[in-house]
């Protein structure tokens, strides 16, 4: 069977495209699906670091593009997932080194040897998002629970939905528990019935997503982070799986909440 | 230190602040129209009913809605009464 192609964008930059990429991409591949992920950034390179894979980089995407080496010289193999592929973005190149036209190709090749490609979108609205999208199957909207990027997350959806690329779904990452408690953070129903849209899922603020890009190490090969449980759900999901939401509901003493609150 | 306007929720929370300004931003956003088309929208609008009516121009409302699959543009401009007797609730005697 043919591979499916997921287009992971944002419009905002910072919400965690990169994040989620390493992390589903490591969920997958758990689940022994055969993933390749694709650095669309070129330019700003950077799912190379967060996977850990920076030291391994002979070739590029521009490189496979332009015909200086074949694809498969350019696949970088993951160190702990033998199933998991990186295709780096260049780094001395801008975003019109390639075309849509080229990128869908490009996806249409890989889908016959992996079972997922997934593909990191730069942020904004221009050429980089039209070739992270012009292959896709599917297409993961990442947010977080502020205005400006669900504002972003919107434009985004609407220009998706024009282009007729696959269906829509939403993460809405970085949920602050403590904060939608007290009411001081959009609340995830909230987004999901301003932007009209399906949830896919909700990822949990968690220190561990910055400790394990420190190290290269993506949270969803651990046991122990909330964040990396949320986003091996998601690859589950993905998988057909029926998996409940997280309860996002705080543990913590009714005591420590009311000094939060008046704190 | 305590903030008590917080304990007494003196003060909106700030997550349904977000809402309400998102819901508004994302309705201009998603109709194409600026704020700025609105304003000009305003005074011609005004310039074009106060030849046949006279306007309370301070206490009228013009706002782009959501409605459930489209946009809507929603005017509501006060007349001022002409007093006419009959015409008024109270009746004036």
């Amino acid at each position: 069977m043919a591979g499916y192609v997921i287009t992971i964008t944002s419009g905002k930059g910072g919400v965690g495209k990169t994040t989620t990429t390493a992390n589903l991409g490591t969920a997958l591949a758990l689940q022994g699906k055969r993933v390749v992920c694709i650095d669309a950034d070129i330019g700003l390179r950077n799912l190379d670091v967060v996977m850990g894979l920076e030291n391994r980089i002979v070739y590029d995407l521009v490189d496979v593009v332009e015909g200086r080496c074949r694809l498969r010289q350019a696949l970088i193999r993951d160190k702990r997932l033998p199933e998991l592929h990186l295709l780096p973005a260049a780094q001395t190149r801008d975003k019109t080194a390639v075309s849509p036209a080229e990128m869908a190709e490009l996806c249409h090749v890989l889908r016959k040897d992996f079972d997922f490609v997934l593909v990191d979108s730069p942020a904004g609205i221009e050429q980089g998002f039209r070739n992270a999208v012009a292959g896709a199957d599917y297409v993961l909207v990442i947010t977080t629970p502020e205005i400006s990027a669900v504002r972003d997350a919107d434009r985004i959806i609407g220009l998706v939905e024009a282009a007729e690329k696959g269906p829509v779904h939403l993460i809405i990452n970085r949920v602050r528990t403590n904060m939608v408690q007290r009411g001081d953070m959009l609340d995830t129903n909230d987004v999901i019935e301003i932007l009209a849209v399906d949830l896919i899922g909700i990822i949990p603020e968690d220190e561990e997503i910055i400790i394990s890009t420190n190290r290269g190490v993506p949270v969803a090969l651990g046991e122990h982070s909330r964040a990396g449980q949320a986003f091996r759900n998601v690859a589950a999901r993905i998988l057909g799986e029926e998996i409940s939401f997280m309860p996002l509901r705080d543990s913590r003493s009714f005591l420590s909440r009311l000094l939060d609150r008046v704190r | 230190m305590v903030n008590w306007n917080r304990v007494f929720r003196r003060q909106r929370r700030s997550g349904d602040v977000a809402r309400e300004r998102l819901q508004l931003v994302l309705v201009h956003d998603r109709a194409g129209v600026s704020p700025e088309l609105i304003q000009t929208l305003r005074h011609e609008i005004i310039d074009v009913i106060s030849k046949y009516l006279d306007i309370d121009q301070a206490g009228m409302e013009i706002n782009l809605t959501q409605g459930r699959d489209r946009s809507k543009l929603v005017a509501n401009i006060p007349i001022r009464s002409s007093r006419r007797a009959g015409h008024t609730p109270e009746g004036r005697a």
